[in-house]
């Protein structure tokens, strides 16, 4: 790089100033109010593969029936600059009314719901239904060589899980994403 | 409500385009819209210009729109007639001109059926609009077309798209009226930050090496804008530079003045961004015709940016004080706070700054070789400018050679008289928009200043010029090339002239002649000013075919991955060749 900088410049600029840290990518979860009307979704994800940002987990449902909004809640990685034009670029969307970032805001709950699907027989099926219990994943549905297992918690938490379940005879799993509210008694 | 009140979706439309004040529709109608020029046929109030294509209707309607500061509205209809509104509405997007379209769509029992002329409009144009709707039931018909124009005009401008099916436009529905909707789906201008606006304030009263970089959105934002943008330039004597977008807010024969900056801006623009230690962008978005190589960007320099759309901050350059607003709203207030703290700038600094700056100028960036034997690009608008500045004047261009030509060496005393194609860079532009200009000022002269590859990609436009007897002048620059394509695959692909000259050109005088309108050639430089003054005494359409030096590269150039002070001035001083990596740049 050179810049060519000529002698006695202002040190006060700009570059001199930035924070070296950021370039660091980070995940972040944004929850979006919006109005549940048609196109709503592509819209929003329209957004992201349009504008090269990432999606990494995505939820969405109304959740205000009477005012006819839902909420989406999205993970996304990127450098700072990056999470502050996709919140700037969401913002502009007419069908938009909020755009809180969860990662910033302060705490908050992140769950998820997922479902495994395990064939398996004699000790594996007992170990199955052992670790489940460990889990607390809750039986959904059982055959004779088979358990679902529905499971709720953090991502990390269903990761651990469906890693265990893998040796076990973990046939398929289905799972919806994260969806988060702020911790505390506030609105977000 | 009664049945008695009830009127047809296409009634609806025309009633509420009347409400909004709508005085003109440029469109081309086909079957799913039908019902809507039915009733377009009905009535007196609003005029209907028949384009020949789509694109065109969308471009005469920016035209119309950015040289009034109104909404332009287009109709098309469903299928091919959207899909054609697809480059005309992406334009309006990237340069921020508000404008309405009304397609027709097919019925809704057969959307999803793959029928006939049936195109996923929404879908289509979902990234290329600032909103759009498809309107399923005609109650909420009227709504939806005044919500539109709300969308479209308010805020950061830009185009909308309403979508109607065609048994929408026939079934009855109650009409809303403009001021009976909610408004609550508009985006509230944030208000101003008064620390941040004061740090700036104090900044800028101490900046040793100030400049003014404006932009379109000071025109966007209004009279209002560009007369404090203008008083603010006359108080501080702060040099002042603008985008192509931008042109007219501050007068071209100003004193602080010192010409568009960016790729083809002038020497001292650039060099001036460059050097400075306080940067106050008004209006613009560091768009990459701009800045050059980012992490070369005015290095040393406090910026402060003013913007109506927060995704315009720190997208492209990271600056220090973000102003959020409407710009005419944020400069009133900056102006009046500055006032109360005394009007200081740093005179001292200030005068050894433009000692610099008019160095700078005496590189005499824009120069160029004259020749008597043949019309150089360059001499041919220097003489249409110096022919025309003192008609009550509106210029539209092409993209290209031309295009940057016509911004070096045209001069623009007012806002809204300047017209081009910035942040897409659309071919074909320019004659469809002279002509939505011309509608809007009858009496006014038009010029396109044109490329002969750009203007033909809109030349069926000569129809509706003809038709309605619009005497907008098409002025060709002719180097029968591809000019800016031509002039970077010398400089970057090794002079390997790869598909860009213009074979198979029309003889021009002899197509004008064909639509029984005026055309002239020109190739002698000694004839020009006979043959330009004969173009703007014609009363009606005039095709001008200037026939120019076919090899004249467009200087100066900052060359793709450089930095405002590595420009190109000339043929002569190309020591400045461009690295592999900017090759890869656009």
């Amino acid at each position: 790089m050179s810049l060519k900088l000529k002698k006695g410049v202002n040190k006060q600029s700009a570059y001199n100033l930035r924070d070296p840290n950021l370039d660091y990518e980070a995940a972040h979860t944004l929850s979006i109010i919006v109005d549940n009307e048609s196109g709503v979704l592509a819209r929003v994800i329209g957004l992201f593969s349009g504008r090269g940002y990432n999606i990494d987990s995505l939820t969405v449902a109304e959740v205000d029936p009477d005012g006819q909004r839902s909420r989406i809640t999205i993970v996304t990685t990127g450098t700072p600059k990056v999470i502050n034009q996709i919140k700037a670029q969401l913002n502009r969307m007419v069908p938009v009314h909020e755009v809180i970032d969860l990662t910033i805001k302060g705490k908050a709950v992140q769950r998820e719901l997922a479902i495994f699907k395990v064939v398996a027989n004699g000790n594996q099926r007992v170990e199955s239904l052992r670790l489940a219990d460990v889990f607390r994943a809750k039986v959904v549905d059982s055959t004779l060589k088979s358990f679902t297992f529905e499971l709720t918690g953090t991502s990390d938490k269903i990761d651990a899980f469906a890693e265990l379940m893998a040796p076990l005879g973990l046939k398929e799993m289905a799972r919806t994403g994260i969806v988060a509210l702020l911790r505390g008694d506030n609105s977000s | 409500m009664t049945q008695a009140n009830k009127i047809t979706g296409a009634e609806i439309v025309i009633k509420a385009l009347i409400d909004q004040g709508v005085d003109t529709v440029f469109g081309y109608p086909g079957g799913a819209i039908l019902p809507i020029y039915d009733e377009l046929f009905q009535q007196k109030k609003i005029k209907h210009i028949l384009v020949r294509h789509e694109q065109a209707a969308t471009h005469a309607a920016e035209g119309y729109a950015r040289s009034t500061g109104k909404i332009g509205v287009v109709f098309v209809t469903s299928g091919p007639g959207a899909t054609n509104s697809v480059t005309g509405l992406t334009d309006a997007l990237m340069d921020s001109v508000p404008i309405v379209v009304i397609s027709g769509q097919v019925p809704t029992f057969m959307i999803g059926n793959d029928a006939f002329q049936e195109a996923d409009t929404v879908g289509i144009t979902r990234p290329c609009t600032k909103h759009n709707w498809l309107v399923k039931d005609t109650n909420k018909l009227a709504e939806t077309i005044h919500k539109a124009f709300e969308v479209a005009g308010t805020g950061r401008p830009g185009p909308v798209l309403v979508d109607v099916p065609k048994d929408v436009q026939f079934a009855s529905g109650c009409y809303t009226k403009k001021n009976e909707i909610k408004k609550n789906f508009i985006k509230k201008d944030p208000s101003i930050d008064l620390n941040m606006l004061d740090e700036a304030i104090s900044r800028l009263e101490l900046a040793e090496r100030p400049i003014i970089y404006s932009g379109g959105g000071v025109i966007n934002s209004g009279r209002s804008a560009v007369n404090s943008l203008r008083n603010l330039v006359a108080g501080t004597n702060f040099p002042i530079t603008s985008t192509l977008m931008g042109l007219g807010c501050y007068p071209a024969s100003g004193k602080n003045w010192l010409g568009m900056l960016g790729m083809h801006g002038t020497y001292e623009a650039n060099m001036s961004m460059h050097d400075c230690d306080f940067m106050l962008c008004i209006g613009a978005r560091f768009d990459d015709r701009i800045t050059g190589r980012i992490d070369a960007f005015s290095p040393n320099s406090y910026k402060v940016h003013l913007d109506i759309d927060p995704s315009s901050i720190n997208k492209n350059i990271t600056v220090d004080a973000p102003l959020i607003g409407d710009v005419s709203q944020i400069l009133s207030v900056l102006l009046a706070r500055w006032k109360e703290r005394g009007s200081k700038v740093n005179e001292k600094k200030l005068s050894a700054w433009w000692k610099s700056i008019n160095n700078w100028k005496g590189v005499q960036s824009l120069g160029y070789e004259n020749s008597s034997s043949v019309i150089k690009p360059q001499y041919a608008v220097q003489r249409l400018e110096e022919l025309t500045k003192s008609y009550n004047r509106f210029v539209s261009t092409e993209v290209g050679q031309h295009q940057m030509w016509a911004a070096q060496f045209m001069g623009f005393e007012e806002p809204n008289r300047w017209m081009t194609s910035g942040g897409l860079g659309t071919m074909g532009y320019g004659f469809p928009a002279s002509i939505g200009i011309q509608i809007a000022h009858p009496t006014s002269l038009v010029i396109n200043v044109a490329g002969e590859a750009s203007w033909l990609m809109n030349m069926q436009e000569l129809g509706t010029a003809v038709q309605y007897q619009l005497p907008v002048k098409q002025f060709i620059l002719n180097n029968e090339r591809l000019g800016m394509v031509r002039q970077w695959q010398e400089l970057l692909h090794g002079e390997r002239y790869s598909h860009s000259w213009s074979d198979a050109l029309p003889d021009f005088v002899k197509l004008a002649e064909a639509y029984g309108i005026k055309g002239i050639r020109c190739e002698d430089p000694a004839m020009l000013d006979d043959n330009i003054r004969e173009m703007i005494d014609y009363p009606g359409p005039v095709l001008f075919d200037c026939l120019v030096e076919k090899h004249e590269n467009c200087f100066p150039m900052i060359p793709s991955g450089k930095a405002h002070n590595e420009m190109i001035l000339g043929e002569q001083t190309e020591e400045n060749s461009i690295s592999d990596d900017g090759a890869v740049l656009v």
